[in-house]
């Protein structure tokens, strides 16, 4: 077993990909920490709108909201399934 | 006045209660008025760590209730003078436990005790809020592990906005890194999450490492916390991070694999 994984070369360290999903995660997490309790909820009324009309997956919206000093901005991005 | 200690976590299982335990044992054997609380209402399991589970007579509810006075509750550890344990309750429904009432306890532990650790419950639900609610420093226990160390970041988001300090908008709580479990021949072999890459991950202050020990379930086992196995490595371990929460500098111990000489092999070496 050794043997054959070196010769097919270094195979990923298990840990190295452990790191890399986390810092996806945690990035994702942060930016969802700031926001407004009722966003989750907000998000999933707004799926069920856009199925009325298209249908698209569970992962196809993603909505975030930016603060700046005097104004925040609603962003909402749809996925759209080709036609 | 007391300072407020929670040890959470996010995820089950972590080692929260035994760390909780020696913890609260190394403050007292420093010579600090500490008393540790189990929050983990329906639960309880840090009465057992501490060896005290057949001196339970009145628990945190029964307290909160009126049925009880707080000294009546509270247990006098047999080893170490200072230390006092406030049981959970075993069977009562978990609203019990109500901000207000888990308020005034704490406002009346506070003149008397150095230290109050509150050993929260697994979970981001209402009783891990509870424990945290009032802290004003936190020791987030993380396993080197994907999803502990993604509730420990979650855990994170709670303590800067769901606790009183950030209510308040007064100083956050002190956020500390507790890594327990570590398992340095893993990581050396690429298979465990390395401390820097989980430090570097949750980037907040690390306060000690624990590694994977025997001594630990030895302890359990037994009703005496770790703290008092002075030989082990998890012991000395809880020992430097005691220090380090009492603002001393500590060098980092038990992180790095020692690859066994033949010396060590013939005659056993030094670590258990
Ligand atoms: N450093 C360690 N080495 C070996 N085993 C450990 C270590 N720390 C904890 N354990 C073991 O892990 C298990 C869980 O520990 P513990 O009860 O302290 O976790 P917990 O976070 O309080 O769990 P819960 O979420 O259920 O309250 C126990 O069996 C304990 O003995
Ligand atoms: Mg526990």
């Amino acid at each position: 077993m050794k043997l054959l994984d070196f010769l097919k070369g270094e195979r990923k360290k298990s840990a190295s990909v452990a790191k890399e999903r986390l810092q996806i995660i945690v990035a994702h997490q942060r930016g969802q920490r700031d926001q407004p309790d009722y966003m989750p909820m907000l998000e999933r009324e707004l799926l069920e709108v856009i199925r009325r009309y298209v249908k698209v997956d569970q992962d196809a919206i993603n909505i975030s909201l930016d603060r700046d000093d005097d104004c925040s901005v609603l962003e909402l991005n749809v996925t759209l399934p080709r036609s | 006045m007391a300072k407020i200690i929670v040890v959470t976590s996010g995820k089950g299982g972590v080692g929260k209660t035994t760390s909780a335990a020696a913890i609260a044992t190394g403050l007292a054997l420093r010579g600090n008025k500490t008393v540790v609380i189990d929050f983990d209402v329906g639960l309880r399991n840090l009465d057992l760590i501490m060896g005290c589970e057949r001196r339970v007579v009145y628990d945190l509810v029964n307290v909160i209730q009126g049925d009880a006075g707080i000294n009546q509750a509270m247990i006098r550890d047999k080893r170490v003078e200072n230390l006092h344990i406030l049981p959970a309750s075993q069977t009562r429904d978990k609203d019990a436990l109500t901000s207000e009432g888990v308020e005034k306890i704490l406002d009346a532990l506070v003149e008397d005790f150095d230290y109050i650790v509150c050993d929260s419950p697994a979970g981001i639900e209402r009783g891990a809020q509870l424990a945290m609610y009032f802290a004003d420093e936190a020791v987030v226990v993380t396993n080197p592990e994907v999803s502990s160390v993604r509730d420990s970041d979650r855990i994170l988001g709670l303590l800067s906005s769901k606790t009183r300090r950030a209510e308040q908008n007064r100083d956050p709580i002190k956020e500390h890194l507790l890594i327990t479990r570590y398992n340095p021949s893993r990581v050396d072999g690429g298979d465990m999450l390395n401390l820097d890459d989980i430090c570097e991950i949750l980037a907040i202050n690390l306060i000690g490492l624990i590694p994977e020990s025997e001594a630990v379930l030895r302890a359990s086992n037994q009703g005496i916390p770790v703290t008092h196995d002075q030989k082990s490595d998890a012991g000395q371990a809880y020992t430097d991070t005691v220090s380090r929460l009492l603002g001393e500098t500590v060098p980092l111990r038990f992180h790095e694999y020692q690859k066994k000489g033949l010396l060590s092999r013939v005659f056993g070496g030094g670590r258990r």
